[in-house]
Protein backbone atom coordinates (compact mmCIF):
# COMPACT_ATOMS: atom_id res chain seq x y z
CA UNK A 1 0.00 0.00 0.00
CA UNK A 2 1.32 3.43 -1.10
CA UNK A 3 1.79 6.24 1.24
CA UNK A 4 -0.01 8.09 -0.83
CA UNK A 5 -2.86 5.73 0.03
CA UNK A 6 -1.80 5.79 3.28
CA UNK A 7 -1.88 9.41 3.59
CA UNK A 8 -5.48 9.65 2.28
CA UNK A 9 -7.36 7.53 4.29
CA UNK A 10 -5.86 9.32 7.46
CA UNK A 11 -6.97 12.45 6.06
CA UNK A 12 -10.62 10.83 5.23
CA UNK A 13 -10.19 8.95 8.85
CA UNK A 14 -9.82 12.70 10.59
CA UNK A 15 -12.58 13.39 8.05
CA UNK A 16 -14.95 10.91 9.64
CA UNK A 17 -13.87 11.92 12.85
CA UNK A 18 -14.77 15.81 12.93
CA UNK A 19 -18.41 14.53 11.44
CA UNK A 20 -18.93 12.63 14.25
CA UNK A 21 -18.08 15.25 16.53
CA UNK A 22 -21.17 17.24 14.72
CA UNK A 23 -22.68 14.25 15.06
CA UNK A 24 -22.69 14.13 18.72
CA UNK A 25 -23.03 17.77 19.47
CA UNK A 26 -25.81 18.99 16.35
CA UNK A 27 -27.71 20.91 18.32
CA UNK A 28 -30.86 19.73 16.28
CA UNK A 29 -31.93 16.44 14.41
CA UNK A 30 -31.73 17.61 10.63
CA UNK A 31 -27.73 18.73 11.70
CA UNK A 32 -27.38 14.88 12.63
CA UNK A 33 -29.14 13.61 9.69
CA UNK A 34 -26.38 15.99 7.13
CA UNK A 35 -23.63 14.96 9.31
CA UNK A 36 -25.11 11.04 8.62
CA UNK A 37 -25.25 11.87 5.25
CA UNK A 38 -21.66 13.23 4.85
CA UNK A 39 -20.45 10.18 7.00
CA UNK A 40 -21.74 7.78 4.22
CA UNK A 41 -20.36 10.08 1.66
CA UNK A 42 -16.91 9.48 3.04
CA UNK A 43 -17.38 5.77 3.75
CA UNK A 44 -17.68 5.45 0.15
CA UNK A 45 -14.93 7.55 -0.47
CA UNK A 46 -12.62 4.62 1.92
CA UNK A 47 -14.19 1.59 0.67
CA UNK A 48 -13.14 3.09 -3.37
CA UNK A 49 -9.73 3.62 -1.89
CA UNK A 50 -9.78 0.08 -0.31
CA UNK A 51 -10.62 -1.40 -3.29
CA UNK A 52 -7.78 0.41 -4.83
CA UNK A 53 -5.35 -0.47 -2.29
CA UNK A 54 -6.36 -4.43 -2.25
CA UNK A 55 -7.03 -4.73 -5.81
CA UNK A 56 -10.55 -5.79 -5.52
CA UNK A 57 -13.24 -4.98 -7.73
CA UNK A 58 -16.08 -6.17 -6.12
CA UNK A 59 -15.90 -3.60 -3.59
CA UNK A 60 -16.94 -0.99 -6.12
CA UNK A 61 -20.58 -3.11 -5.37
CA UNK A 62 -20.46 -2.34 -1.73
CA UNK A 63 -19.96 1.24 -2.35
CA UNK A 64 -23.30 1.40 -4.84
CA UNK A 65 -25.04 -0.16 -2.08
CA UNK A 66 -23.67 2.33 0.42
CA UNK A 67 -24.75 5.17 -1.41
CA UNK A 68 -27.90 4.14 -2.15
CA UNK A 69 -28.70 3.45 1.36
CA UNK A 70 -27.40 6.25 2.28
CA UNK A 71 -30.04 8.37 -0.03
CA UNK A 72 -33.36 6.00 1.32
CA UNK A 73 -32.14 6.86 5.04
CA UNK A 74 -31.96 10.83 4.15
CA UNK A 75 -35.11 10.50 2.49
CA UNK A 76 -37.08 8.72 5.48
CA UNK A 77 -35.53 11.05 8.17
CA UNK A 78 -37.01 13.99 5.95
CA UNK A 79 -40.44 12.49 5.83
CA UNK A 80 -40.52 11.32 9.72
CA UNK A 81 -39.45 15.09 10.72
CA UNK A 82 -41.66 17.04 8.22
CA UNK A 83 -44.72 14.68 9.55
CA UNK A 84 -43.15 15.83 13.07
CA UNK A 85 -43.88 19.65 12.97
CA UNK A 86 -41.95 22.27 14.82
CA UNK A 87 -39.73 20.60 17.34
CA UNK A 88 -36.99 22.29 19.69
CA UNK A 89 -34.54 20.16 20.62
CA UNK B 1 1.25 8.78 -16.04
CA UNK B 2 -1.48 6.81 -15.20
CA UNK B 3 -0.26 6.46 -11.75
CA UNK B 4 0.38 10.33 -10.87
CA UNK B 5 -3.35 11.52 -12.22
CA UNK B 6 -4.58 8.80 -10.14
CA UNK B 7 -2.65 9.67 -7.02
CA UNK B 8 -3.90 13.44 -7.72
CA UNK B 9 -7.41 12.43 -7.95
CA UNK B 10 -6.93 10.58 -4.47
CA UNK B 11 -5.36 13.30 -2.83
CA UNK B 12 -7.99 15.70 -4.02
CA UNK B 13 -10.58 13.55 -3.37
CA UNK B 14 -9.41 13.15 0.21
CA UNK B 15 -8.77 16.65 0.57
CA UNK B 16 -11.93 17.81 -0.72
CA UNK B 17 -13.48 15.49 1.34
CA UNK B 18 -11.58 16.59 4.57
CA UNK B 19 -12.78 19.85 3.92
CA UNK B 20 -16.48 19.00 4.18
CA UNK B 21 -15.86 17.50 7.36
CA UNK B 22 -14.36 20.59 8.33
CA UNK B 23 -17.03 22.80 6.97
CA UNK B 24 -20.23 20.65 8.99
CA UNK B 25 -17.59 21.36 11.89
CA UNK B 26 -17.60 24.75 11.90
CA UNK B 27 -20.00 26.55 9.95
CA UNK B 28 -22.67 28.22 11.97
CA UNK B 29 -26.11 27.01 11.20
CA UNK B 30 -28.09 23.79 8.96
CA UNK B 31 -28.03 25.15 5.60
CA UNK B 32 -24.46 26.15 5.68
CA UNK B 33 -23.31 23.00 7.01
CA UNK B 34 -25.67 21.05 4.05
CA UNK B 35 -23.92 23.79 1.91
CA UNK B 36 -20.85 22.43 2.71
CA UNK B 37 -20.85 18.84 3.16
CA UNK B 38 -22.99 18.12 -0.45
CA UNK B 39 -21.03 19.89 -2.77
CA UNK B 40 -17.57 19.38 -1.24
CA UNK B 41 -18.25 15.43 -0.45
CA UNK B 42 -19.84 14.72 -3.82
CA UNK B 43 -16.70 16.38 -5.67
CA UNK B 44 -14.86 14.35 -3.58
CA UNK B 45 -16.07 10.68 -4.18
CA UNK B 46 -16.46 11.92 -7.65
CA UNK B 47 -12.54 11.87 -7.67
CA UNK B 48 -12.03 8.77 -6.09
CA UNK B 49 -14.63 6.86 -7.70
CA UNK B 50 -12.49 8.44 -11.46
CA UNK B 51 -9.51 7.04 -9.57
CA UNK B 52 -11.19 3.59 -9.12
CA UNK B 53 -11.93 3.27 -12.79
CA UNK B 54 -8.50 4.60 -13.75
CA UNK B 55 -6.53 1.92 -11.80
CA UNK B 56 -9.05 -1.22 -12.75
CA UNK B 57 -9.51 0.39 -16.19
CA UNK B 58 -11.63 -3.08 -17.12
CA UNK B 59 -15.15 -2.34 -18.90
CA UNK B 60 -17.16 -3.41 -16.14
CA UNK B 61 -15.57 -1.86 -12.83
CA UNK B 62 -15.01 1.49 -14.49
CA UNK B 63 -19.15 1.14 -15.50
CA UNK B 64 -19.71 0.60 -12.21
CA UNK B 65 -17.84 3.37 -10.81
CA UNK B 66 -19.62 5.70 -13.30
CA UNK B 67 -22.57 4.52 -12.08
CA UNK B 68 -21.32 4.97 -8.76
CA UNK B 69 -20.66 9.35 -9.57
CA UNK B 70 -24.07 9.39 -11.73
CA UNK B 71 -26.00 8.14 -8.78
CA UNK B 72 -24.26 9.91 -6.47
CA UNK B 73 -24.65 13.22 -8.66
CA UNK B 74 -28.26 12.87 -8.96
CA UNK B 75 -29.40 12.12 -5.49
CA UNK B 76 -27.65 14.41 -2.94
CA UNK B 77 -28.90 17.69 -4.81
CA UNK B 78 -32.36 16.19 -4.27
CA UNK B 79 -31.49 14.50 -0.46
CA UNK B 80 -29.98 17.93 0.29
CA UNK B 81 -33.58 19.78 -0.84
CA UNK B 82 -35.86 17.17 1.09
CA UNK B 83 -33.53 17.79 4.38
CA UNK B 84 -33.29 21.22 3.65
CA UNK B 85 -37.06 22.00 3.71
CA UNK B 86 -37.66 19.45 6.56
CA UNK B 87 -35.41 21.31 8.65
CA UNK B 88 -37.14 25.08 7.83
CA UNK B 89 -40.48 23.12 8.62
CA UNK B 90 -39.40 22.04 11.95
CA UNK B 91 -38.10 25.37 12.71
CA UNK B 92 -34.17 24.82 12.62
CA UNK B 93 -32.90 28.22 13.64
CA UNK B 94 -31.38 30.06 10.74
CA UNK B 95 -27.68 32.11 11.49
CA UNK B 96 -27.74 35.29 13.42
CA UNK B 97 -26.09 37.03 9.71
CA UNK B 98 -28.43 36.06 7.93
CA UNK B 99 -29.23 38.53 5.47
CA UNK B 100 -32.51 37.50 3.66
CA UNK B 101 -35.50 34.59 4.39
CA UNK B 102 -37.44 35.47 1.42
CA UNK B 103 -39.81 32.43 3.00
CA UNK B 104 -40.36 33.72 6.45
CA UNK B 105 -42.94 36.41 4.98
CA UNK B 106 -44.80 34.18 2.96
CA UNK B 107 -44.98 31.02 4.87
CA UNK B 108 -46.84 30.02 7.29
CA UNK B 109 -45.61 27.47 9.40
CA UNK B 110 -48.71 25.88 11.40
CA UNK B 111 -51.06 25.03 8.35
CA UNK B 112 -47.94 24.58 5.77
CA UNK B 113 -49.23 27.43 3.32
CA UNK B 114 -47.04 29.16 0.86
CA UNK B 115 -48.86 32.67 -0.71
CA UNK B 116 -47.47 33.99 -3.51
CA UNK B 117 -48.62 38.01 -2.66
CA UNK B 118 -50.39 37.87 -5.65
CA UNK B 119 -53.63 36.72 -4.02
CA UNK B 120 -56.48 38.99 -5.34
CA UNK B 121 -59.94 38.19 -5.92
CA UNK B 122 -59.53 39.26 -9.36
CA UNK B 123 -56.57 36.34 -9.69
CA UNK B 124 -58.94 33.74 -7.69
CA UNK B 125 -61.45 33.77 -10.32
CA UNK B 126 -59.56 34.03 -13.79
CA UNK B 127 -60.32 31.07 -16.02
CA UNK B 128 -57.95 29.72 -18.22
CA UNK B 129 -58.38 30.34 -21.48
CA UNK B 130 -56.91 28.24 -24.84
CA UNK B 131 -54.42 31.05 -25.36
CA UNK B 132 -52.68 31.14 -22.22
CA UNK B 133 -49.08 29.13 -22.41
CA UNK B 134 -48.56 26.42 -20.49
Amino acid sequence: MSTLILLSLALMSLALCLAFVRLFRGPSLPDRVVALELFSSILVGIIGLVAIATDVPSLVDVAIVMALMAFMAAIGFARFLERGGPRDD
Amino acid sequence: MIELLKGGLILAGASFMFVAALGILRLPDLLTRMHATTKAATLGTTLIMLAVALHFAEAAVVARAFAVIIFIMMTAPVAAHVIGRAGYFVGSKLWCGTVKDELRPNYDPLTHELKSGMETVENAQRQPRDTDPD
